[in-house]
Formats: C-alpha cells, sequence, structure tokens
C-alpha cells in the first residue's frame, strides 16, 4: 500500500507542490473576497473555468499553434507563455468584477441577508458554465501544445519537469506580488481596513465600492494565473473543471483559515501535497474523501483553520 | 386592500388568513388542497410540460423537490445553519430504499421508517462534532458530507459503483389506487400526503419550545445559550429532523424512479434545494413551498428552449434575488428586522 508512496516520493512531492501553488492562486479568490465581504465567492470556480479558455484562444486563435505544431523554443517561447499567462489573467480578472457589479454590488448596497447574495453568486455560476457549455458544445477542449515538457534534472530519482518548475516558481513569484500589494499598497491598506471594519473604514473616506471592486480583481487575476498554468500542466479544459478544482481551492482556502493570505499559502500546499500523497495510498478516487476527513478533522480541533484569526465566533 | 397588497403577497395572503373564521379556514384548507389534488388532470392546460410527462415532473422535480425544500427550512430557515450537503440524506434514504428493496422483499412503507432512521442517525452523527462550528465553517463542513456520502457510494462494490442499482420495487397498491410508471398520478398524491404531514409537523414545533428555541438561536446564538437554551442540543435535533424529511424524500425516489445511481446525488442537487428555501423566501413554508415549485417546474417547462434552460434558470435566480433579496414570499417583517441587525452588527 504505501510502497507506491516510498518508491516515488520525491516526485509525488514535486507534483503535489506544483498542484498546491495552483490551489493556492485560485483560494486567494474566495479568501480574499472573504476577508472584505465575509461571504463566499462561489463564482470563482467559474472564473477559474473561463481563465483556463484565455490561455487556449491565445495560443490556439492568435498564435496558431497546434496540438501536433512544433513546440515554441527560446525567446518566441518565453513570449507565448507570457501572453497567454496576461491573457488569462486579464480574463478571469473581469469575469471577477463583472460579477461582482452583477451579482454583488446591489444586494450588498441593499444590506440584505447572505444567503441573498449567496444565492445570486450561484445563479451567475451557472450561467457562466452554461454559456462555456454552449459554446464548446459540452465538448472538453485540448489544449495546443506550446511548451515541451523536456525533463530538466533528475534529484533523488525524480524527474524535475519543465511545466512544473516553470509553475513553481512562477506561481511563487506571482504570490509574493499580490501579497506584497495587499500589504504596503496604498489600495491594499484600503482592502485591510475594509475586512477589519466597514464601517470605519467608509468614514475614514474610502470609496468601499472601488474597494470591493479591486478586491474581487485582485481574485480573479491570482485565479487568471493558476488557470494558466493548469492549461500548462494538464494540457486540456472542459466547461465543468472549474467544479472540482473549485471546490478543492475552497477547501485549501478554510484549511489554512479564510480570509487570511498566508492561510492560503499554507492551506492551499498543505491539500495539493496531501491530495497527490492520498492518491498514491488509496488510489485517485479516495483522494477527495481523505481531504475532507482532513478538513473535518483539523476545524474539529481547530475551528478557524489551521492559521485562522482568533475571532471567528464574532463573525458567524 | 391597497393596491400595494398585491405587490406583497405574503402580507395579503396573511391577511385573508387571518381575517377568516374557522369555518372560513377549514373551507380555504379543504378547497386548496382539493386544488393541488386535482393538478395531475391540468396536464392537458398550458401547464403541459413538453417531452417529460407531466404527471411524472409533478412528483419529480416538483414535489420531491418542495418536500426536502420544507425540510432544508427546518435546518436553514427555521435555526439559521447553513446547510450546503442536504442531498447526503436524500442518497442516503434512495440507497437504504434501493438496497433493502431489492434484498429483503420488504416493500416501500416497510422501508421508510429504516430510510428516515438511517438519515436521522447520519444527522446526529454529523451533527455532533460538527454543529459547534458555525457560518461558512459549517457550510463547507456539510459540503464535504455530501461529497464523501456520494464518493462512498460510487467507489463501493456493495452499492454497485457508478451502474446504480436498477430493478428496485415499486410501492404496493393501497387499495384501489394502484401505482404504475405510464400514470403517476398515485405517487403525486402520496408525495402531497408526505409535504402536508411535513408542514404539519414543522407548524406544531414551531409554536412550541423547540421552534422558540430554534428561533432563539438563529437571531444570536450566544443569547441563546446564555438564557439556558440547550443549544447544541436543539441544533442537532433541527438538523437531524431536517435529514429525515430529506431520507423520506429519497426513499419515495428512489421506489419511484425505479433505478438509482451516485449521479443523481452531487453537490449541484443541495444548491438546487437551497436555492428553492431562498427563492421562495427563506423561513415562510409557503414561500418555500411556492419557491421548490417554480425552481422544480420551470426547467422542465422551458425545455423547448433544451440547451439553454439551465442558462435561464441561473438568470432567473440572479434577477429575482436582485429584486426580492427576501425571496418570493418573504416571512413576517418582525423576523426580518433581526436579520437587518445581525448584517449591521
Amino acid at each position: 500500500m504505501f510502497a507506491v508512496l516510498i518508491d516515488q516520493f520525491w516526485s509525488l512531492t514535486i507534483a503535489g507542490i506544483a498542484l498546491g501553488f495552483i490551489y493556492v492562486l485560485i483560494s486567494l479568490g474566495y479568501t480574499m473576497v472573504y476577508g472584505v465581504l465575509r461571504m463566499i465567492n462561489f463564482a470563482n470556480s467559474e472564473i477559474f473555468m473561463w481563465g483556463t479558455f484565455g490561455t487556449i484562444i491565445t495560443s490556439r486563435d492568435i498564435f496558431h499553434y497546434t496540438q501536433t505544431s512544433e513546440p515554441a523554443k527560446g525567446f518566441k517561447l518565453i513570449f507565448v507563455l507570457l501572453c497567454s499567462l496576461l491573457m488569462s489573467m486579464a480574463v478571469a480578472g473581469l469575469t471577477a468584477v463583472f460579477v461582482e457589479f452583477v451579482a454583488y454590488r446591489r444586494l450588498r448596497m441593499k444590506g440584505t441577508n447572505r444567503l441573498a447574495t449567496l444565492i445570486s453568486a450561484i445563479g451567475i455560476s451557472i450561467v457562466l458554465s452554461e454559456i462555456m457549455r454552449l459554446l464548446t458544445a459540452s465538448r472538453p477542449v485540448g489544449a495546443p501544445r506550446v511548451l515541451e515538457k523536456i525533463i530538466l534534472t533528475e534529484i533523488w530519482g525524480a524527474n524535475i519537469r519543465l511545466d512544473t518548475i516553470i509553475t513553481i516558481i512562477a506561481a511563487a513569484i506571482i504570490f509574493f506580488i499580490l501579497e506584497r500589494f495587499v500589504k504596503l499598497s496604498r489600495m491594499g491598506k484600503a482592502i485591510r481596513a475594509v475586512s477589519m471594519n466597514e464601517d470605519a473604514a467608509k468614514l475614514m473616506g474610502v470609496n468601499l465600492n472601488r474597494v470591493i471592486a479591486t478586491t474581487f480583481l485582485v481574485g480573479g487575476l491570482a485565479t487568471g494565473a493558476a488557470s494558466f498554468f493548469y492549461v500548462t500542466v494538464f494540457e486540456y479544459t472542459k466547461f465543468n473543471i472549474g467544479f472540482t478544482m473549485g471546490m478543492a481551492a475552497f477547501t485549501a482556502a478554510v484549511l489554512g483559515g479564510i480570509g487570511n493570505i498566508r492561510g492560503a499559502f499554507y492551506g492551499g500546499l498543505t491539500l495539493g501535497l496531501l491530495e497527490v500523497y492520498a492518491s498514491a495510498v488509496l488510489g485517485t478516487q479516495w483522494k477527495a474523501v481523505t481531504v475532507f476527513l482532513v478538513l473535518v478533522l483539523v476545524l474539529l480541533f481547530k475551528p478557524n483553520g489551521l492559521f485562522g484569526e482568533a475571532v471567528q465566533t464574532t463573525r458567524a | 386592500m391597497k393596491i400595494r397588497n398585491y405587490w406583497n403577497l405574503r402580507d395579503w395572503g396573511a391577511g385573508i388568513w387571518e381575517r377568516a373564521n374557522r369555518p372560513k379556514r377549514i373551507a380555504i384548507a379543504i378547497v386548496s388542497i382539493v386544488l393541488v389534488t386535482l393538478l395531475p388532470f391540468a396536464g392537458a392546460s398550458f401547464l403541459a410540460t413538453p417531452i417529460a410527462a407531466y404527471d411524472a415532473v409533478l412528483v419529480y422535480p416538483v414535489g420531491v423537490f418542495v418536500l426536502m425544500a420544507l425540510g432544508l427550512n427546518i435546518v436553514v430557515g427555521k435555526s439559521g445553519m447553513l446547510d450546503l450537503g442536504y442531498v447526503a440524506f436524500f442518497a442516503i434514504g434512495a440507497y437504504t430504499m434501493a438496497l433493502m428493496g431489492t434484498h429483503t422483499g420488504l416493500n416501500t412503507w416497510e422501508i421508510m421508517p429504516f430510510g428516515i432512521g438511517f438519515a436521522m442517525l447520519a444527522g446526529v452523527l454529523l451533527g455532533l462534532p460538527t454543529l459547534r462550528l458555525r457560518g461558512d465553517y459549517l457550510a463547507i463542513v456539510t459540503l464535504g458530507f455530501g461529497e464523501i456520502v456520494r464518493l462512498v457510494v460510487l467507489n463501493s462494490t456493495w452499492s454497485k459503483g457508478p451502474n446504480g442499482i436498477a430493478n428496485i420495487p415499486m410501492p404496493p397498491d393501497i387499495g384501489p389506487l394502484k401505482f404504475k410508471l405510464e400514470d403517476q398520478k398515485v405517487f403525486f398524491w402520496v408525495v402531497v400526503t408526505m409535504i402536508l404531514l411535513t408542514i404539519w409537523m414543522i407548524r406544531r414545533l414551531s409554536i412550541r419550545r423547540p421552534g422558540r428555541a430554534w428561533e432563539a438561536i438563529r437571531q444570536d446564538e450566544d443569547a441563546a445559550e446564555l438564557m439556558g437554551i440547550p443549544t447544541l442540543k436543539y441544533k442537532i435535533w433541527s438538523f437531524t429532523l431536517g435529514a429525515a424529511v430529506g431520507g423520506a424524500a429519497g426513499v419515495l425516489f428512489a421506489s419511484k424512479n425505479l433505478f438509482i445511481a451516485p449521479e443523481m446525488f452531487t453537490l449541484n442537487v443541495s444548491i438546487l434545494i437551497l436555492s428553492c428555501v431562498v427563492f421562495g423566501g427563506i423561513g415562510n413554508i409557503w414561500g418555500v413551498v411556492v419557491g421548490a415549485a417554480i425552481l422544480g417546474y420551470l426547467p422542465e417547462r422551458i425545455r423547448f428552449i433544451s440547451d439553454a434552460r439551465l442558462l435561464v434558470f441561473g438568470l432567473v435566480l440572479v434577477i429575482v434575488m436582485n429584486f426580492r433579496p427576501d425571496g418570493l414570499l418573504p416571512r413576517k417583517k418582525r423576523e426580518k428586522a433581526i436579520i437587518k441587525k445581525e448584517v449591521n452588527a
């Protein structure tokens, strides 16, 4: 049972870290919105799904790569990948702002109960996923091969593939930039102020609407980056992939303590490793069950998540 | 009666009811029950659903959705706990029916108590450790529970995995009423009976100690605890009663559908039922009934735009929630005011 795990421990670990970084970026979309609005951004999984199509459109329709064409090399490779990344981020970011505008803003201004907003968000996520289902005729879309997945080196018997390395490094950089943005920039300060106390922030002259829209935008940008990495690693997308990835990322956000950016980081990495190890030991079909059992156990002993703030009960 | 009273359907309806004396109330109740009972005969009118058989649509989704929404309303509407894994209890009921029906030879009515019992047991087992959590943390744990039940069923051999269980027996005839696959009126009447029983149960509980305890918990859990209400006990009760209704709906669904498979019990069902509750008017029984009936019926009615019907469904959710955030038939103003305060706090 554990033979696979011990045999391939390092290659599993590296795959887990790459998957974990994808989760980190998606769960930023959940955690940032939760921090400001105290609400689950239910449409984030569909924002992620739209982001994956951003990458595919760039490489397939703008640069005309196909699944059989020669992979790009050198400077052109970097250029195409960068364009895809930016396109994914742009698509996801704009979708996120659109979601805020359509599903959240009006209800928030009215000050209604949270469940109404949740249902409205569920509605918009059904709309987003259905539009894409109709556009792609329910079929999975293969991603053109832009990046050749060469094996760079071998460490302790584990193959280090180019796409995993790119994912890990670039995702870490993007996470770092976003974290610095929230920590240091003026807008980031406003975001944190609103998340601490909405009324006080408003009295201090913070433009609430703009701050919340920016939060959605930043969360969307992170999610979009994640969709680029997802397509690069798995080379495939479909109108319903958002569901599984979104659920896992939301679990990661809760695991780390939702509303907390560092929590998303640790939660995402923990979940990525956990999923990979669990599928090696128990088989892929039990992966999700293990993840949820761990989540329940963590919440039982640390009800605010691993790194959550201590005042959860005041904002139930 | 002013014009705005028609817009505020809830107060208008409640006004008629409150002004009526006892014989009048009994008359209203009997007339509405008879009208609902006659619904399956209205198949030839504008109500008819294209493609799907009209009387089958009345049983599932409409009837079963109303039943489940009423059950979920005990948890979400009455005691204010967000449950995103309600489908688990539905699945437990359905699989109890499927397994016992194919293996033991018991009939649907004999299995019903088992289905309800197992669902309640699951409710207690899940509730005991998790109901100490609040808000979104409870939501994610229940969501996880729903997924775990589905995945266990999907990956086990006793449940025949993704192939599902076929040949589930139909309920035996009740006197002259025969259950038939091609004519599902009797199923509909059974569902209506179960819905009425559930409504009766909720109304009795609401005006007694448990109902007051749930109301107190929903408004302020800490205050309720300080006032001496054993909150955990009442939360588990509310959770378990909701589970019981879900289990009963599951048993009936399996017996009606004759075939069940894990893919019928995805998270989407939980979300759909929650939408029914909030769409109709959370906490108000009649709102929930109307909401579930509309949301169950609408996708079947607009099947002629086959591919885009879910898209329309999503749009309806967004638009209605934006313009009537308290649902179609919201609960009483008195109760609503306290929610407003909660948001501002």
